[in-house]
């Protein structure tokens, strides 16, 4: 079995240590987020993870949806726990209050959504794919449109999805042909198309389900400009808010899949189903956009908390499990043999997952406070600042986080041995959920083109400089306290050097653009372990201040996890440069016949 | 109907808890600390008594350091009116704890008190008891059933026989029994509505009521380690091992 207690000390050393979750209330419409709300909003979401939705992670998993005659069921006790969820009004946390929503902000929900995923991630796909659904009618929806859905949508008796992918088509979206005909009425379109791989595509958990539909409007602009946006509800909605009749939309079939297995992913058939523009006709990929921060985040979310749930089940195994005897000589002589935490190599092992998994919560954090930034700051310089770093970031944190939890949750099994392996335990399904992540919202690979192709040249390299500037200000007023310096050299040998390769990418890429995509991928990942070593340095700081405190063990865990980073995690970056810098030509000079 | 229900900040029960080394007590810096179950339980009760129409207030009164404004907030999360906090760095046994319960019994006239059957902590099970005596009001203990008529609640206790149901005279002191009710989880608006809620502040000594411990504690130890198990290959071998070795039957 594996173990998960939310992590909630490691919260408020991110909300009040290393930021300061203060200033979010001072925001306007936030002045009810204090930070005695986060703890306590923190701390009943906790219970209700630990106690709810944990115990049904591994059943889910043997179980699986069921599908039969179009209707799809989810595991034992999904149902019973969507509702404690939803009545308990998680579903609501940051929705707009107009709407019954709770108006609390993103940093919360970001943090909630990591418990939910930690301790059980396929019941976390149907809330949070509804909060997708529900930001984009937010964002792009008339009126009248808001008025229907979002109600709804918010209390989550309604659900939500993302209907983007088709057979023939995932990443290049140019080649949707899922196609929407003018029905008469304005804005009523009829949808006719098959979309594969829909995630809470249908189930039982909610009485009706709102599907976003990307769909082509018949003789609009080819490729990419000429996609739309719909609204396509399972049942129409009457004019009063009650439900009518069925829509033409069926779930032709489940996927059987790798992991997520408590998660409905569904072929999703529209035969004539009545659709409902959202936002302006053929701007339809640029509405997708605007909630896809959120949503890449989400993922990078995903992928710590399954890293959290393996680290904490590993810790304790590592404790327990009697094997060997320390090389330095006996540890334990009255037990039969040494903890395997006694072994360099599971140490190792460990302090990777906790440097992953602490870094990439920071690094989470960080962001999500820009978030709230973005969306709430009064001075239109701020919000533009947040923005532009949010922009930076999001495909760092999608990818790099992902990565390192299929790692982190792989070591996680590592650490068990054979019983690694052996489903009971529960660790192989860690490594199985995790895989995802780095698969759906854009590939991994495509989140590097975004930083490498459209993040980097933004705005001349405005981007960049949100994070380079004060990065870099915060290391030199630190060049002179001998304690960091063994945290403040690392870091910015390896950040000066990042500026370096930025430049060689950005040189080459232009004359080039293979050069920018064979770079991508290992400039992404160079990006994402400097961020997170230079907020292991501000860990450190802190964390060397409090070593005499009564909470010492959690600040020396803090301090030897920033030593690890510095002399264990950091250096993969000499490795990337090198690769970087090696440019396109041993890539590409091979036909690909002769593959 | 007004009700008082008592809340206990104590070591959560998922914590492993540690003895500290002077034995003077157990590690309490940096434990997670949650409400005493049997409380919420209590809680529950009484919001469900006010959900019914039979109580029309409910007051959460929590006794210790400043920390214990977070376990009354959790209360009014759960469904609780409004909260009193006695705030004392001092260690509260069960007496002063019943004498300062009973100073704001007089104060607030509630007609009926739940309090946990025990504290996890030090599990005295004695306060509801003392209060209940020095108020001079009908006592049900161990409840796991509450029902309420005109002037008067029946309590069924879990008693060793079985269950025992008695008929108390209202105003009354009530203790929970795990079989109760099962609480809710608080809601997100709940949890926002309960920061606006009031918090009175008052001391002991307002309350006029000295709670110097009257018991010492001498030293706290953990208990003995539990021996390894042992499998027995027949009926027959465990009864003669329950006969010889263990001597219990
Ligand atoms: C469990 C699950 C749930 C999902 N949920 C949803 C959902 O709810 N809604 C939805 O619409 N979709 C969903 N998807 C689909 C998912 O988003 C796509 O699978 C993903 O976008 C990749 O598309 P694809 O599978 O067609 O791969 P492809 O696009 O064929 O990509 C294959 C490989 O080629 C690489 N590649 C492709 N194009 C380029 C390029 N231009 N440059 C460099 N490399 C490239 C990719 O990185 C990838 O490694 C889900 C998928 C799964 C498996």
């Amino acid at each position: 079995m594996t173990t998960y207690k939310a992590p909630l000390r490691e919260y408020r050393f991110l909300l009040q240590e290393l930021f300061d979750v203060g200033e979010l209330a001072k925001l306007p419409g936030y002045e009810d987020a204090t930070p005695d709300v986060f703890e306590q909003v923190l701390e009943e979401g906790a219970k209700l993870c630990e106690e709810v939705l944990f115990p049904l992670n591994r059943s889910g998993d043997e179980e699986g949806c069921t599908f039969e005659n179009g209707v799809v069921r989810t595991p034992k006790g999904f149902k019973e726990a969507y509702d404690l969820f939803r009545q308990g009004g998680w579903t609501a946390l940051v929705c707009d209050p107009e709407y019954g929503g709770q108006g609390l902000p993103h940093t919360l929900q970001f943090l909630v959504e990591e418990m939910v995923s930690s301790a059980n991630m396929s019941f976390g796909m149907y809330p949070g794919l509804s909060n997708g659904a529900y930001r984009a009618i937010w964002h792009h929806g008339s009126a009248a449109q808001k008025r229907k859905f979002l109600p709804r949508l918010v209390d989550g008796s309604w659900s939500g999805t993302m209907c983007l992918t088709e057979p023939q088509c995932g990443t290049d979206l140019g080649q949707i042909r899922t196609r929407a005909e003018p029905a008469g009425t304005d804005g009523v379109y009829k949808i006719t198309g098959t979309k594969i791989f829909i995630s809470a595509g249908e189930h039982d958990l909610t009485d009706n389900i709102v599907h976003l539909v990307l769909a082509r409007i018949v003789g609009g602009p080819p490729g990419i400009r000429g996609i739309s946006l719909f609204i396509v509800p399972k049942f129409l909605v009457k004019d009063d808010g009650g439900l009518g009749p069925r829509n033409g939309v069926r779930c032709g079939s489940i996927e059987h899949k790798m992991g997520i297995k408590a998660s409905a992913t569904c072929v999703i058939n529209f035969e004539e189903a009545e659709g409902y523009l959202l936002g302006e006709a053929h701007k339809g990929m640029r509405a997708m956009f605007t909630m896809m921060n959120a949503a890449r985040l989400g993922v990078g979310l995903q992928g710590l908390a399954l890293g959290e749930t393996a680290y904490q089940t590993a810790r304790q195994y590592a404790q327990d499990r009697l094997q060997g005897r320390a090389l330095a000589g006996d540890k334990f002589p009255d037990k039969p043999a040494d903890p395997i935490i006694v072994h360099p190599d599971v140490r190792r092992m460990l302090l990777t997952m906790k440097a992953y998994t602490e870094g990439a919560r920071a690094l989470a954090a960080w962001v999500s406070l820009a978030l709230d930034r973005a969306e709430r700051d009064p001075d239109p310089a701020a919000r533009e600042e947040a923005d532009d770093f949010i922009g930076l970031m999001t495909p760092i944190i999608k990818a790099m986080l992902t990565d390192n939890a299929f790692a982190a949750t792989n070591l996680g099994v590592q650490i068990f041995g054979g019983h690694g392996y052996i489903r009971e335990w529960g660790m192989e399904q860690l490594v199985r959920d995790s895989r995802i992540t780095m698969l759906y919202e854009g590939a991994n690979g495509i989140q590097a083109l975004d930083l490498v192709g459209r993040k980097m040249p933004m705005h001349n390299g405005r981007l960049l400089r949100r994070f380079f500037h004060p990065v870099d200000a915060w290391l030199r007023q630190r060049l002179e306290k001998p304690e960091l310096q063994e945290f403040v050299m690392p870091v910015m040998k390896a950040f000066g050097r990042l500026q370096q390769v930025t430049a060689l990418v950005a040189q080459k890429g232009m004359a080039d653009p293979d050069e920018a995509g064979a770079a991508a991928s290992e400039y992404l990942r160079a990006f994402g372990l400097v961020a997170m070593g230079y907020l292991w340095a501000r860990i450190a700081e802190i964390a060397l201040g409090r070593l005499g405190g009564d909470e010492a063990l959690f600040y020396k865990g803090k301090l030897a996890t920033a030593r690890f980073y510095m002399a264990r995690v950091l250096p993969e970056t000499n490795t990337l440069f090198v690769n970087i810098a090696a440019g396109a030509k041993s890539l590409m000079e091979l036909e690909a016949e002769a593959f | 109907m007004k009700v008082l229900v008592a809340v206990k900040r104590v070591i959560d029960y998922n914590v492993k808890i540690r003895v500290k080394p002077d034995k003077t007590g157990v590690e309490t810096a940096n434990v997670k600390m949650s409400m005493n179950p049997f409380d919420e339980i209590g809680v529950e009760e009484a919001v469900r008594l006010k959900e019914a129409g039979a109580a029309s207030e409910i007051i959460a009164v929590s006794m210790g350091p400043q920390s214990c404004q977070e376990t009354i907030r959790t209360a009014l999360a759960m469904g609780a009116d409004r909260g009193i906090h006695v705030l004392s760095d001092a260690e509260l046994q069960p007496l002063a704890v019943a004498k300062l319960l009973k100073a704001i019994a007089a104060k607030e006239q509630p007609q009926l008190v739940i309090l946990g059957k025990q504290a996890i902590d030090d599990d005295s099970n004695q306060t509801g008891q003392m209060l209940a005596a020095l108020l001079g009001w009908a006592q049900g203990t161990f409840a796991s059933k509450l029902k309420l008529e005109a002037e008067k609640a029946l309590v069924t206790r879990e008693i060793d026989g079985g269950l025992e149901t008695v008929e108390l005279k209202l105003p009354a002191v009530m203790t929970t029994d795990l079989r109760l009710n099962e609480p809710r989880y608080a809601s997100l608006p709940n949890i926002m509505k309960a920061k606006k809620k009031p918090i009175e502040q008052v001391t002991p000594e307002a309350l006029g009521v000295d709670v110097a411990p009257r018991l010492v504690t001498l030293k706290v130890e953990e208990p003995a380690k539990r021996q390894g198990g042992r499998k027995v290959a027949s009926v027959q071998e465990l009864v003669d091992k329950l006969k010889n070795e263990a001597r219990v039957i």
